[in-house]
């Protein structure tokens, strides 16, 4: 039971330290890794949360398609420019202060709900692919189904957007 | 056929609708023409609408269409056919369709020729409207309607500014008069519930004589009529109104529109006699008022303004005549007088044809056998209107004279006076601007002529109206029948009732007497009148200082001075006070104020969209961080 | 898996929050800070998965499976919107030949 819980600590400080390196990596290349790296540290978490169906889309969408994209883009069009953006330092702890003050809203935020959580919240069964795909088959069918018309129109749009004579 | 009354109104409204919208297109005389047909085919349907009453056939209401239902209120656009309101279509058509044809002859050479006939056109409709409406707000439409028309007709030659003005006087003049009508609609609705004649008159009859309400209502309907009809104090519009063209000031400033208001309180005779009070009142003011006007037409010196306070005088006189109960006296009076002084103005409007515009009598002269269809025609109309018998004239002021004198023995004297003055300043104007000579110089007296056709037919079909007129009203003492009392009586049969008329009181050796000292008097001043003005030709052409009771009557009485210095000029020092002051110092600064502040805070405040995308994410994030923390807070 | 099933009893939900409060702040921080397009981009896709990991943390925590549902569908949507929003960001580049945010100063009066 003690393993669980390091579990998680080491999954957090994994996860956290990859975002910081995300932000602090001077090459876009690098916090596209340290992006996927962080990815991979949040499926574990779904799975230390007994969500499975969410952790394996998790790795499917983020890691598989959407951060190959990410890469796809960086490298195909040689965006991989290296810290030439200098902010200024004014900005930079102006923005640091509103991120912090942002956590400490947000942290109060959810502190000042009296969530009623069960009593055993391990026993539940619901992020399993069984009963998950349940309730996703019944009680959201036709948000599903619309979800595919909206894949379809983004396509569309990504393939007009990246067509070289649109204008 | 009465169901097809709406008929009688359509044809001049076609009449307009097709001149006023082929204005350029129609050449020569054409559009003349298709407004005096469509006035002479409302003629003929008024003629068998007249028949058929005639022969016996009941009053009835039209309904055209339901037209404004509210509530409890309901309003239909309908027409009321009866032997008042035909007598009124008679007059109209018959009189209008008779000045149509003769403007064909006096407007031809003007430029506006269409525009005339389409604005004539226009009015024969508003004032078939007035005259045919079955409740009090379609008689008010035709009201406003008969209005816009004599302000458009009077301002007809707009390049003259003065005219222009005239126009502006009589519409503001009737708008007063018009405020008292509408109101006393509103406080109809409040009373009856409805606007409907038949309905309100047969509510009235319930309600005791000298009811306040009654009263008030009266009073703000005969404030319409002394606005319509120039009574005293809103009389000053009338005389300016003669800047129009001559068969304008015939038609609406003498025989119809300004008659609307005797046909209003003719119309609403029940009411009337419920308010005593409003009778004295409608007696005062039409007594002063004949007065007034008959003293200041003696000493006037345009034909027309002459011809005009000596209408306004004789509008005085009707409403004595109703003020006195005597409602079918003021009709009679009504029609006659629409004949004869039409006549009246459609011979001086050719006297001033044949002299190429001259309006001043003091310049005219001699014209006796320069233009004798003219001349016998004024002279027949100013037998007429001087009640000289058998002319028409003689038969109704005899009625009103009568209606008076049944009503109060000073108000007969003083009418008899009136009737005194009106014969004398038209034997005036009849002497000096026809015997004597000629004052004005000789080239412009050269092209004197007699006028078309088309003019002296109409003159002559009138002044035999003028002569016959009279005959619908004999009174039964001189061995007629009095047609015209039996006709209207089922009119005023409810009002009699409650005055409790009876046919005559007055016995047989008084009511001769009271037709022949009046009638002996006017042929003494006819004669003094052909001494002073035919033999010695007092005709001052400068003027010479005057006594002071001249000057007041030339002057006549300082009333517009009056009136410039009672409401015009206070009326503007509070107009020029709120221009300086409150609208420039105060609303300007303040609205102007708001304007240069926004404009000064959006040049200042532009300035925080940079424009860089990196500010607006911080901006965003801070107003996300803000409204969560109200948020936790709420 | 009795193992987890023990482990969630040890670990509060407050960790969850605390954590996935940190990350989105880590987020915000890198949209704030970057100029780079692309990794502001990045930084988007860190707030959403914190979001995500959030709400399906509340989900088992409250034997709620919407909260999965929904965690499912804004993956949807965030699959869609990288793909449109990378279109964006190439279209961008090809015109102004930089992806510095600084350089699209045209958002202004």
């Amino acid at each position: 039971m003690v393993f669980s819980r390091y579990l998680f600590f080491i999954l957090s400080f994994v996860a956290i330290y990859a975002a910081l390196k995300v932000l602090i990596s001077k090459s876009p290349m690098h916090s596209v890794l340290y992006l996927t790296l962080a990815f991979f540290a949040i499926a574990g978490h779904y799975i230390l949360l007994n969500a499975q169906f969410l952790a394996v889309v998790h790795i499917i969408v983020y890691a598989g398609a959407i951060m190959v994209l990410f890469i796809y883009t960086v490298m195909l069009l040689n965006l991989n420019i290296q810290g030439e953006f200098p902010k200024s330092k004014f900005a930079n702890i102006a923005s640091t202060i509103a991120g912090g003050l942002l956590l400490l809203t947000l942290i109060a935020i959810f502190k000042s709900y009296d969530l009623k959580i069960i009593a055993n919240p391990a026993l539940n069964q619901i992020g399993l692919v069984k009963s998950l795909g349940k309730v996703l088959f019944e009680d959201y069918f036709l948000p599903f189904e619309l979800s595919s018309v909206l894949f379809l129109a983004a396509m569309v749009g990504a393939v007009m957007l990246g067509k070289k004579d649109i204008y | 056929m009465i169901e097809k009354i709406w008929l009688v109104p359509l044809f001049p409204l076609i009449g307009f609708l097709a001149i006023a919208f082929n204005f350029m297109r129609f050449k020569g005389l054409l559009s003349g023409i298709i407004a005096s047909s469509a006035v002479f085919l409302s003629f003929i349907g008024s003629m068998i609408l007249f028949l058929q009453l005639s022969a016996g056939q009941e009053a009835m209401t039209v309904d055209l269409f339901n037209w404004i239902h509210f509530n409890n209120l309901s309003i239909p656009f309908s027409f009321l056919v009866d032997k008042l309101s035909v007598l009124m279509l008679l007059i109209i058509t018959g009189v209008g369709f008779l000045i149509h044809v003769y403007s064909i002859g006096y407007m031809k050479e003007d430029a506006g020729f269409n525009r005339f006939f389409a604005y004539m056109n226009l009015f024969i409709f508003f004032m078939l409207l007035l005259v045919l409406g079955s409740n009090y707000l379609v008689m008010f439409i035709g009201w406003e309607g008969v209005g816009l028309c004599s302000y458009l007709l009077i301002g007809f030659w707009f390049k003259n500014q003065d005219f222009n003005n005239a126009a502006k006087k009589a519409f503001i003049m009737n708008r007063i008069g018009d405020l008292g009508f509408l109101l006393a609609l509103f406080m109809l609705i409040l009373q009856f519930g409805t606007l409907n004649f038949s309905d309100i008159f047969s509510k009235s009859q319930t309600i005791l004589v000298g009811n306040s309400t009654i009263t008030i209502i009266t009073m703000l309907l005969f404030a319409g009529a002394v606005g319509k009809s120039a009574q005293i104090p809103l009389f000053t519009w009338l005389p300016d109104a003669m800047a129009g063209p001559t068969p304008v000031s015939a038609l609406i400033h003498a025989a119809t529109m300004v008659t609307a208001g005797i046909y209003m309180i003719a119309r609403s005779n029940i009411l009337f006699v419920l308010a005593p009070v409003t009778m004295w009142t409608i007696s005062l003011i039409g007594i002063a008022t004949a007065l007034l006007a008959g003293s200041i037409a003696i000493f006037q010196t345009d034909i027309k303004k002459i011809l005009a306070y000596s209408t306004i005088s004789q509008l005085g006189l009707m409403f004595v005549a109703l003020g006195a109960g005597s409602f079918t006296a003021a009709m009679f009076h009504l029609t006659t007088h629409a004949f004869f002084k039409a006549l009246l103005f459609l011979a001086a409007g050719s006297v001033i044809h044949a002299l190429s515009g001259e309006q001043d009598i003091r310049k005219m002269g001699g014209l006796r056998h320069k233009i004798p269809v003219t001349f016998w025609v004024f002279f027949i109309g100013s037998l007429a209107i001087a009640g000289v018998p058998p002319f028409a004239g003689f038969f109704s002021k005899d009625a009103i004279m009568l209606g008076t004198f049944e009503s109060s023995p000073v108000l007969w004297i003083v009418s008899v006076l009136v009737a005194l003055m009106t014969s004398f300043y038209m034997f005036r104007l009849l002497f000096t601007v026809f015997w004597g000579k000629a004052i004005v110089s000789e080239n412009k007296y050269h092209p004197v002529h007699e006028s078309p056709k088309s003019m002296t037919i109409p003159m002559m079909v009138l002044a035999a109206l003028s002569v016959f007129g009279g005959m619908i009203g004999i009174p039964q003492l001189l061995g007629g029948s009095d047609r015209i009392q039996d006709y209207l009586a089922p009119i005023f049969a409810a009002s009699a009732s409650i005055l409790k008329q009876h046919p005559s009181e007055v016995n047989v050796s008084s009511e001769l007497a009271l037709m022949l000292v009046p009638l002996i008097l006017i042929f003494i001043v006819i004669y003094a009148a052909y001494l002073l003005y035919a033999k010695k030709r007092l005709v001052q052409l400068e003027d010479k200082p005057r006594s002071f009771f001249e000057n007041l009557i030339t002057r006549k009485f300082y009333i517009d001075e009056l009136y410039e210095i009672i409401i015009q000029q206070p009326v503007s020092r509070l107009s020029i006070f709120f221009h300086d002051v409150i609208e420039i110092k105060i609303i300007d600064r303040l609205v102007n104020n708001t304007g240069n502040m926004i404009v000064w805070a959006g040049k200042n405040i532009r300035y925080v969209q940079t424009g860089n995308v990196g500010v607006y994410l911080f901006f965003m994030v801070v107003s996300i961080i803000t409204i969560l923390f109200f948020n936790l807070f709420n | 898996m009795p193992d987890t099933i023990q482990n969630m009893q040890v670990i509060p939900l407050d960790y969850y929050i605390f954590f996935c409060s940190a990350l989105f702040a880590i987020g915000v921080v890198g949209v704030l800070v970057k100029r780079n397009a692309l990794v502001i981009f990045m930084s988007i896709e860190l707030m959403l998965n914190s979001a995500n990991l959030l709400l399906a943390a509340f989900s088992a925590y409250r034997n709620d499976p919407a909260g999965q549902i929904f965690v499912f569908f804004i993956m949807v949507v965030a699959a869609a919107e990288v793909a449109i929003g990378l279109a964006l960001l190439v279209m961008i580049y090809r015109s102004t030949h930089t992806i510095d945010i600084n350089v699209l100063n045209k958002l202004k009066w």
